[in-house]
C-alpha cells in the first residue's frame, strides 16, 4: 500500500482503488484504537484488583478490526457482537463509562448490571449487543439486515465474530439467508487463528475463512486484519455494496489477540515465536507510525491523543467504580416486556 | 354464530394482523405461495401480501428464528412457523438462549416481539420426530410465553394476542385441531394471556387439560355424567403466564383434580401444575392428585402401538373414577 498526503486529505492507493479519508477521520480511527486498547488494559488492571465479577475476553490486539469496520458506519447502522465485544462497543460509539460500569456489573452499566462483559448492548448507537453463543450473532444480524430491507431504508449491519464461529451451523444458515435475499449485511471474520486453545489448522483444512464465501454465491476478502486501514478499505467496499442493495459480503481480517482467550488463560498453547511476531505487527503501533510517517502527526500530538485517552478511561473507570450495584431485587425485573 | 376451522381461524388472525400493522410478516418453510404451509394456514397470504411479507425460507429452523428475532430487535413483528414442533430442535439455542433472553441480558433495553407457530401432537401415525408435545421445554425458560388453543374461537383471539404482545410467544397447535370447526364471531376480539377458560362447569372434579385433550376431556366429561360424577373442565389456554388462580379456585370447590396433556408425564406440564396445587390448595384436596400423561417413550408409528401412549377418554374415566368415590 502506498498512501501520500495532500491538502490534508489522505489518499490512499492499493491495486488501484483509491480512498479519500480526513485527516480528522484517520485521527478519529487513531483515537477509538487507542480508546480500546487503554479500556482494555485499565479492565484487566481492575480485574486484579478484583472489582471485576466473573471473567474477561479482552479485545486488545484487534483493535484495527471494529475500529476499521465501524468508520464506515452511520449511527443508524446496526452492529452484533461477541463474547469478546468491548472493542466493537467502543467502535460503534458507546460510552466508556457504561460500558465499565457494565462489566464491573453496576446499576449504570448498560445492562443495568444483567449482562456483564459478555452481553453489552447499546441499542441507542445501532449496537444490537453481545451474545456470548459462539456463532449465535449471525443469523440474528442477518434478521436485522431483512428488518431494513423490509422497512425500506439504507442501513447497514455489520456483523462480528471469530473464524471458529465459522464452524458452527448459524455461520452456514445465516450467511446463505442473507446471500438469497440479497440483506445489507457485513460479515467479519476476527480470525485470531484460536478458537479458544485450539488452532484453526486443526479444525478447518482451508487457510482462509473468506473462501467459505463461494458456497453462498457472495464475494470474500481476506485482509490483514492488524492493518485498520486495509480493513477500512474492505470494509468501505463492502459497507458500499450493502448499502446499495447489492447484498452481503464476508470479510476474513487475520489478526491475534495479545492475550489469551480469558483472564484465566496464559495462552501457553501458542509458540513464543508466534506472540513475538504478531506483537511486532501490533496495529495500534503500526498505525501510530504510519500516521507519523505521512505528517498527519506530530509526536507531540500523539503524546497528546494518548494522555487524553488515558484521563477518558481513567474517568470512566472511576464512574464505574463510584456507581452503585443494583438492588439485588432488580434479578426480577425485565424478564418479560 | 358462523362456524369456522381452527385452521381459518389461525389464518384470519395472520391476515387480519398483517392488514393492521404493516411490521408483521411470516417466515418458515414452504409458508408461500407454492405449498401455502404444511397444515395450509398461511394459504392464500402470500398471494395477497406478497413474497416479501410471507417469505419461504431454506430448511434452516436456527436461522429461521434468529433472522426473526433479528428482525424483531429492529422494529418488525415476525411470526416464524416451525413446520413441525419437534424441529424446535434444532432452534433451541436460538429460542432459549437468544430470543428468550435478549430482553433480559441486555437491561430491557428491547423488546423481542416474535411468535414462533409450531404444530404439535401425536394422532396421525407420523412416529417419533414428528408427534411429540414439547411444552414442558419452553415452560422452563423464562422470557418465552407460551399459548395453546383448543378451540378455533382461541386459536383466533390467542393468535392476535401473540402477535401484539411485546414479548417471544411459542404458539402451539396441535394437528389434529386444523380441522375442527366451531364458532368465531366476524367482529374484532383478542383473548388475553394468562386467563383460563372453564370449558363445562363441573362439582365433583376438576379435570385440567390442554390442546387436543380438551376434547378427550369434554367426551369424558360427557360419559362421566351419565354416570352421575359432574366434571368441571379447565383449559389454562396460555402455560406461560399461567392462570394457577381459577385451577386453584376450582380444586377449593371440587376438592379433587385429576391433569390431562399429551406430553410425556416425567417432568411435564402436568408436574408443574400438580405442584401448584400441592403447594397452593393441599388442605382443599379430598383426594390425591391424578395425572394423566404420555408414558415416557418416543411416539411410535403403528397405530395401536401410537393409539396406546396418547391419553384417551378411558384413561381419563379411569382416572376420574379412582379418585371420585
Amino acid at each position: 500500500m502506498r498512501t501520500s498526503s495532500l491538502r490534508g486529505k489522505v489518499t490512499i492507493s492499493r491495486e488501484g482503488y483509491r480512498l479519500n479519508l480526513e485527516k480528522e477521520k484517520l485521527l478519529e480511527m487513531y483515537r477509538k484504537m487507542l480508546e480500546i486498547r487503554h479500556f482494555e488494559e485499565k479492565a484487566f488492571e481492575l480485574y486484579g484488583q478484583n472489582l471485576v465479577p466473573g471473567t474477561l475476553h479482552l479485545y486488545a490486539g484487534q483493535e484495527a478490526v471494529a475500529v476499521g469496520v465501524c468508520a464506515n458506519l452511520r449511527k443508524d447502522d446496526y452492529i452484533t457482537s461477541t463474547h469478546r465485544g468491548h472493542g466493537h462497543c467502543i467502535a460503534k460509539g458507546a460510552q466508556l463509562d457504561r460500558i465499565m460500569a457494565e462489566i464491573l456489573g453496576k446499576k449504570t452499566g448498560y445492562c443495568k448490571g444483567k449482562g456483564g462483559s459478555m452481553h453489552i448492548a447499546d441499542f441507542s448507537v445501532g449496537m444490537l449487543g453481545a451474545t456470548a453463543v459462539v456463532g449465535a450473532g449471525i443469523p440474528i444480524a442477518s434478521g436485522a439486515g431483512l428488518s431494513i430491507k423490509l422497512r425500506g431504508t439504507d442501513q447497514v449491519v455489520a456483523c462480528f465474530f471469530g473464524e471458529g464461529a465459522s464452524n458452527q451451523g448459524t455461520f452456514h444458515e445465516g450467511i446463505n439467508m442473507a446471500a438469497i435475499w440479497t440483506l445489507p449485511v457485513v460479515f467479519v471474520c476476527e480470525n485470531n487463528l484460536y478458537a479458544m486453545g485450539t488452532r484453526q489448522t486443526n479444525v478447518m483444512l482451508i487457510e482462509n475463512v473468506a473462501e467459505r464465501a463461494v458456497a453462498y454465491g457472495i464475494p470474500g476478502v481476506t485482509v490483514d486484519g492488524n492493518d485498520v486501514l486495509a480493513v477500512y478499505e474492505a470494509a468501505h467496499e463492502a459497507v458500499k455494496r450493502a448499502r446499495e442493495s447489492r447484498g452481503p459480503t464476508l470479510i476474513e481480517c487475520k489478526t491475534y489477540r495479545h492475550k489469551g482467550h480469558s483472564r484465566f488463560d496464559p495462552a501457553t498453547y501458542r509458540p513464543k515465536e508466534e506472540v513475538e511476531e504478531w506483537l511486532k505487527k501490533d496495529s495500534v503501533q503500526r498505525f501510530k507510525a504510519k500516521l507519523l510517517e505521512m505528517k498527519i502527526l506530530t509526536e507531540t500530538e500523539v503524546d497528546k491523543i494518548e494522555q487524553d485517552v488515558i484521563a477518558a478511561v481513567e474517568k470512566a473507570a472511576k464512574f464505574a467504580i463510584d456507581s452503585p450495584c443494583p438492588a439485588p431485587e432488580e434479578a426480577l425485573e425485565d424478564v418479560c416486556a | 354464530m358462523r362456524q369456522i376451522t381452527y385452521r381459518d381461524a389461525l389464518r384470519e388472525a395472520l391476515r387480519e394482523e398483517m392488514l393492521r400493522d404493516k411490521t408483521v410478516f411470516v417466515l418458515g418453510e414452504d409458508v408461500g405461495r407454492y405449498w401455502q404451509g404444511a397444515f395450509k394456514v398461511t394459504k392464500g397470504l402470500a398471494e395477497e401480501f406478497g413474497d416479501e411479507r410471507v417469505r419461504d425460507t431454506p430448511i434452516s429452523e436456527s436461522a429461521i428464528v434468529g433472522v426473526a428475532a433479528g428482525a424483531a430487535i429492529t422494529g418488525m413483528k415476525p411470526i416464524a412457523e416451525i413446520m413441525f414442533g419437534d424441529l424446535s430442535a434444532l432452534a433451541m439455542d436460538q429460542i432459549a438462549n437468544q430470543v428468550a433472553k435478549l430482553r433480559y441480558m441486555f437491561g430491557g433495553q428491547t423488546r423481542v416481539p416474535v411468535v414462533i407457530r409450531m404444530p404439535f401432537g401425536a394422532g396421525v401415525n407420523i412416529a417419533a420426530h414428528h408427534s411429540q408435545s414439547l411444552e414442558a421445554w419452553f415452560m422452563h425458560v423464562p422470557g418465552l410465553k407460551i399459548a395453546l388453543p383448543s378451540t378455533p374461537y382461541d386459536a383466533k383471539g390467542l393468535l392476535k394476542t401473540a402477535i401484539r404482545d411485546g414479548d417471544p410467544v411459542m404458539f402451539f397447535e396441535h394437528k389434529l385441531l386444523y380441522p375442527l370447526e366451531g364458532p368465531v364471531p366476524e367482529e374484532e376480539y383478542t383473548i388475553p394471556f394468562g386467563v383460563a377458560d372453564v370449558k363445562r362447569e363441573g362439582e365433583d372434579v376438576t379435570v385440567v387439560a390442554t390442546l387436543y385433550m380438551v376434547h378427550k376431556a369434554l367426551a369424558a366429561a360427557k360419559m362421566l355424567s351419565k354416570e352421575g360424577i359432574d366434571v368441571e373442565v379447565i383449559d389454562p389456554r396460555t402455560l406461560a403466564p399461567l392462570d394457577k388462580q381459577s385451577i386453584v379456585n376450582s380444586v377449593k370447590n371440587t376438592g379433587r383434580i385429576v391433569i390431562v396433556t399429551e406430553d410425556c408425564k416425567t417432568a411435564g406440564v402436568s408436574a408443574e401444575i400438580a405442584a401448584i396445587v400441592a403447594e397452593e390448595s393441599l388442605d382443599y384436596l379430598d383426594a390425591p392428585i391424578k395425572r394423566v400423561a404420555e408414558p415416557d417413550t418416543p411416539i411410535p408409528f403403528s397405530p395401536p402401538l401410537e393409539q396406546f401412549v396418547i391419553p384417551n377418554e378411558k384413561s381419563i374415566i379411569k382416572a376420574v373414577k379412582e379418585i371420585v368415590y
